[in-house]
């Protein structure tokens, strides 16, 4: 089946089966393997994309289901090579240990000051709620949302 | 973890939607159920019909005292609307507790009511609030009460070929608080046990309790006789105590690896408190 979608500002046009997930599209057909397939199951968060303006898990979630739809992945935050703010707080922070979560806790928590410029503590571990890592304790990703908060990201 | 294979639709209309449905294929909304039982091959559907691109099934509105939710309405659609934060409470606060963020950026209130997982919270609120379902098929349509939809794990009234395309919940009144109370099984945002309450309070006096439960039985169950137990008293800490303690009588509770059936039980009269004394406190 045909697929019409753009990821990261450029259009994409590929044939894909309909069981191909968006994960396996996204590293595999295009080549961005910056959002990592960590549990498969929808519960750890290391594949989250943003779809539409919304964060989304992208190994549940068929490549055909994104037919049409505005894919942002890790590698289109960056402009001109300068890091989105968010990542630059994860940088500052120390947010990432091992790396391997840190793609997804960036896109979910810039969803977080997307939809709330100001959180509190606690709305920034609920909003971190479908992302897991087991190196950081979390306190150093909470410190990096606060801090990209405190810097207008 | 790859799903078989399948044929994928993604219908321009309902009409056609449901015509593919009335032949054999699988609805499919926001997924968040589904597609991991697809890759597990616990289900494996030829055929998938997408509905979550219908913009007609995508609306909340109020209309004869009543809110009216489309079937493919996200989790955070609906946890996150004025309309229902203001005339439902209850089932906004369902809704901002289910899964995660992401999860509650694709899953739907039409999706979950249908897939009915005993766990889920959405069956625990639509009990309390006595919540109604407009089912569609190709060439029918009905609506069916709460009570009479949720029948076992995973079944519901749906006949082959029918979808949820509505949910129908009534706006509160001044006099009513509610309040949903989980116990949250941590990797997934399940209930292991989850209490939604409504109650009504005038001069003092409970008028009418609705307590709705899940994730301890096979399906969402409304504890009626608790609601009979708080009837016309005041609500105070004991009253709450004895009527919640009947919570899981005659139930077969669920017994698994996060609660044993003995201490689901137990949770369920704890929850059930708690629940009961946070809806009291936001009666007039």
């Amino acid at each position: 089946m045909n697929i019409n979608l753009k990821i990261n500002g450029k259009t994409h046009s590929d044939d894909v089966e309909p069981r191909l997930l968006l994960i396996h599209y996204l590293r595999e057909v295009v080549g961005l393997t910056g959002p990592h397939v960590g549990c498969e199951t929808s519960l750890c968060g290391a594949c989250t994309v943003e779809c539409d303006g919304k964060a989304v898990k992208s190994c549940t979630m068929f490549a055909v289901q994104a037919d049409g739809a505005n894919v942002t992945t890790i590698e289109g935050l960056a402009v001109d090579g300068k890091l989105h703010a968010m990542q630059e707080a994860f940088w500052n922070e120390h947010g990432a240990q091992c790396g391997f979560c840190t793609p997804g806790m960036i896109m979910a928590s810039k969803q977080i000051l997307d939809r709330n410029p100001h959180p509190t503590d606690e709305e920034i571990r609920m909003g971190l709620e479908g992302n897991v890592c087991r190196c950081t304790g979390y306190q150093h990703i909470v410190n990096a949302v606060r801090a990209a908060a405190k810097a207008g990201a | 973890m790859i799903p078989q294979t399948f044929e994928y639709t993604a219908p321009k209309t309902l009409e056609e939607a449901l015509q593919i449905i009335a032949g054999g294929g699988k609805p499919l909304s926001g997924g968040m159920s589904l597609i991991p039982m697809m890759k597990l091959r616990l289900a494996a559907p030829d055929h998938l019909v997408d509905l979550g691109r219908l913009k007609d099934l995508h609306y909340i509105r109020e209309e004869g005292g009543a809110l009216h939710i489309g079937a493919t309405t996200t989790h955070q659609d609906v946890a996150s609307s004025a309309l229902v934060r203001g005339k439902c409470p209850l089932l906004a606060q369902t809704a901002g507790g289910v899964g995660d963020p992401q999860v509650r950026n694709r899953g739907t209130i039409g999706g979950s009511v249908a897939h009915a997982d005993p766990s889920a919270d959405y069956p625990a609120a639509m009990q309390a609030l006595e919540a109604k379902f407009v089912l569609k098929g190709a060439k029918s349509e009905r609506t069916v009460a709460a009570a009479d939809f949720f029948l076992d794990t995973f079944l519901t009234a749906l006949e082959p070929g029918e979808i949820v395309r509505e949910v129908i919940v009534p706006v509160e009144d001044g006099s009513t608080g509610t309040h949903y109370e989980k116990v949250v099984q941590k990797a997934s945002g399940f209930a292991v046990v989850g209490i939604a309450v409504r109650i009504s309070r005038k001069a003092g006096k409970i008028v009418w309790a609705r307590v709705g439960v899940t994730g301890l039985a096979n399906h969402a169950y409304r504890a009626t006789a608790v609601e009979k137990g708080l009837a016309g008293t005041s609500g105070g800490a004991t009253e709450v105590q004895n009527a919640a303690a009947v919570v899981a009588d005659g139930i077969e509770a669920n017994s698994d690896l996060h609660a044993s059936a003995e201490y689901r039980k137990h949770l369920a009269v704890v929850h059930t408190i708690r629940a009961l004394l946070a809806a009291l406190a936001r009666t007039a």
